[in-house]
């Protein structure tokens, strides 16, 4: 049974691989964000030694990090599951006998293995050499920023899930999609860290589940975050992913009472 | 003539039909409104926020980024109302709705922005207006006679710069069957044109300059009103990069069009 759902991974591994002259271009085009990022923030550091707790070099590695990672954790599940509610392929989908959110979570994960190898890791090589990006040296805090980029994974994910789940309830979620798209690079840190928000903004923000899937991660490699911060930040983590598996459930549950599929 | 004049006629028919769809989901309608303006509103909340802990942005204020950005706002408004090509390859090419499109009386590009066209993304551009309006009081800019003749055009350009480039896109999937997941990479890239192009280095100046002309649809025709940054070489040139960009735009379409040969669905 568990070996059905790694051939889920393997399969969107070999689909993502069939289309991969497109994620040549990808590197390039990553850079080329890192490096507008990299002088934009150069320009507003101007003479200031730190601002919001980040030094400038800091900001460098972030940016870099930052957009790496969100190269990993990215994909289109919230898009995926509300074009299959649409369609109505949902319907043969739910009479299979294995799950259909874990599936979509490990199609999700093949594609992201499929970005690390092509986007991810050839993308931060490529930044290291144009910009001065400094990497950790602590093998732990490698180790430390895999396992958080996992989770990055998990949580955004997740939060796709349940943005996917609405268009059972709400027949059309495009534009629902596009705000939950905008919301997640403002607010989790991949545009400005969380430190940069005005006081208020950032209590709100570090009580919202969007941190911890940019801004924690980047800032334990940064080495922003240190010693029992830096669990402190896996433990936000950890709970965010435990309690965002609440409303998937519930929300799950109810969309199959009152799936209504349109015009099928 | 007679074919623009019944390219428009189609234009007001779409449209009223569109009106029509989005009464039947009508939440949906004000969700996407929201979403286009929260965009808009999470890039200027970037601008605030950079702004508290830095005076000026290479020599740029924080009122001038803004009336960059509220420039930026009319053309791309008017851009995603009637060029709505994000899902084409999807849409399109890989559910072979391109074949029908071929078979309709009206030119295939038109007959395309036709059938996206999204006119909640017009708010976008009087958000925008407003926004530079704001922004213009607060610098004390004068108000010449001749400026809004010269936004019309400059905006006209900026748009055209928009069209022409998105189209090439889209038209990249008559060339590779692949999907290509240019699109939403490219968007990252267009957010750069609205800030001052001198904090950049050469290759990215350039780059926003003549490869992917982005900064004509923000800091240079933007920097025509403001009177410490005005460039008109640079802002004059806006209506023609339009013009070129719009006509490789069109070209690389129909040069595809006539490669395509269907879906084989």
């Amino acid at each position: 049974m568990v070996s059905a759902y790694f051939d889920f991974v393997r399969i969107r591994f070999l689909t993502m691989l069939a289309y991969r002259v497109n994620y040549y271009s990808g590197i390039v085009i990553y850079a080329i964000n890192i490096g507008a990022y990299y002088f934009m923030w150069r320009a507003i550091y101007g003479d200031a030694e730190t601002l919001g707790g980040f030094t400038a070099a800091q900001m460098t590695t972030y940016i870099a990090v930052s957009w790496m990672a969100r190269a990993f954790y990215f994909n289109n599940l919230d898009r995926e599951i509300s074009n299959e509610i649409r369609d109505g392929s949902v319907a043969v989908q739910m009479m299979r006998p294995i799950s259909y959110l874990l599936v979509k979570m490990m199609q999700g994960f093949g594609e992201g293995i499929f970005r690390m190898l092509m986007l991810m890791v050839p993308g931060m090589i490529v930044a290291v050499l144009l910009f001065p990006v400094s990497l950790p040296t602590d093998p732990m805090r490698w180790v430390v920023f895999f396992v958080m980029l996992w989770f990055s994974f998990l949580i955004n994910s997740q939060l796709n899930l349940l943005t996917g789940l609405f268009a059972f309830f709400v027949e059309n979620n495009e534009g629902l999609m596009r705000m939950k798209r905008v919301l997640i690079d403002l607010l989790s840190g991949v545009l400005l860290p969380i430190t940069f928000f005005p006081g208020w903004a950032k209590t709100l923000l570090e009580w919202l589940p969007f941190q911890a899937i940019t801004y924690l991660p980047s800032s334990v490699f940064t080495g922003r975050l240190n010693g029992a911060e830096v669990w402190n930040a896996l433990y936000v983590q950890i709970v965010w992913f435990l309690v965002l598996i609440v409303p998937i459930l519930l929300m799950w549950r109810s969309a199959r009472k009152r799936l209504f599929v349109q015009g099928g | 003539m007679t074919k623009i004049l019944f390219s428009l006629s189609l234009f007001r028919e779409y449209i009223a039909n569109y009106i029509k769809t989005k009464l039947t989901y009508r939440a949906d309608f004000w969700v996407e409104v929201a979403s286009d303006l929260l965009f808009s509103a999470m890039n200027l909340i970037f601008i605030f926020v950079v702004f508290q802990h830095t005076p000026s942005l290479g020599d740029w204020s924080e009122a001038e980024v803004v009336f960059v950005y509220g420039y930026f706002m009319i053309p791309y408004g008017l851009f995603s109302t009637f060029s709505n090509l994000w899902n084409f390859s999807e849409r399109y090419i890989v559910k072979g709705e391109m074949d029908r499109i071929l078979t309709r009386p009206a030119g295939s590009l038109t007959q395309v922005m036709l059938e996206n066209v999204d006119p909640p993304s017009l708010i976008g551009s009087l958000v925008g207006l407003g926004i530079m309006a704001t922004a213009w009081w607060r610098l004390g800019l004068p108000v010449d006679w001749y400026d809004p003749f010269v936004l019309i055009v400059l905006a006209l350009g900026s748009t055209l710069v928009y069209m022409g480039i998105y189209t090439a896109i889209a038209a990249l999937s008559f060339y590779s069957d692949a999907p290509t997941g240019i699109t939403p990479l490219i968007y990252n890239i267009q957010n750069y044109g609205r800030y001052p192009i001198q904090i950049y280095n050469k290759t990215i100046r350039f780059l926003l300059t003549w490869l992917l002309p982005f900064a004509f649809v923000g800091v240079y025709p933007a920097s025509f009103f403001l009177e410490e940054h005005r460039d008109p070489l640079m802002a004059w040139l806006t209506p023609a990069v339009g013009l070129v960009v719009g006509a490789i735009g069109l070209g690389v379409w129909t040069h595809g069009v006539k490669r395509y040969r269907g879906a084989g669905s």
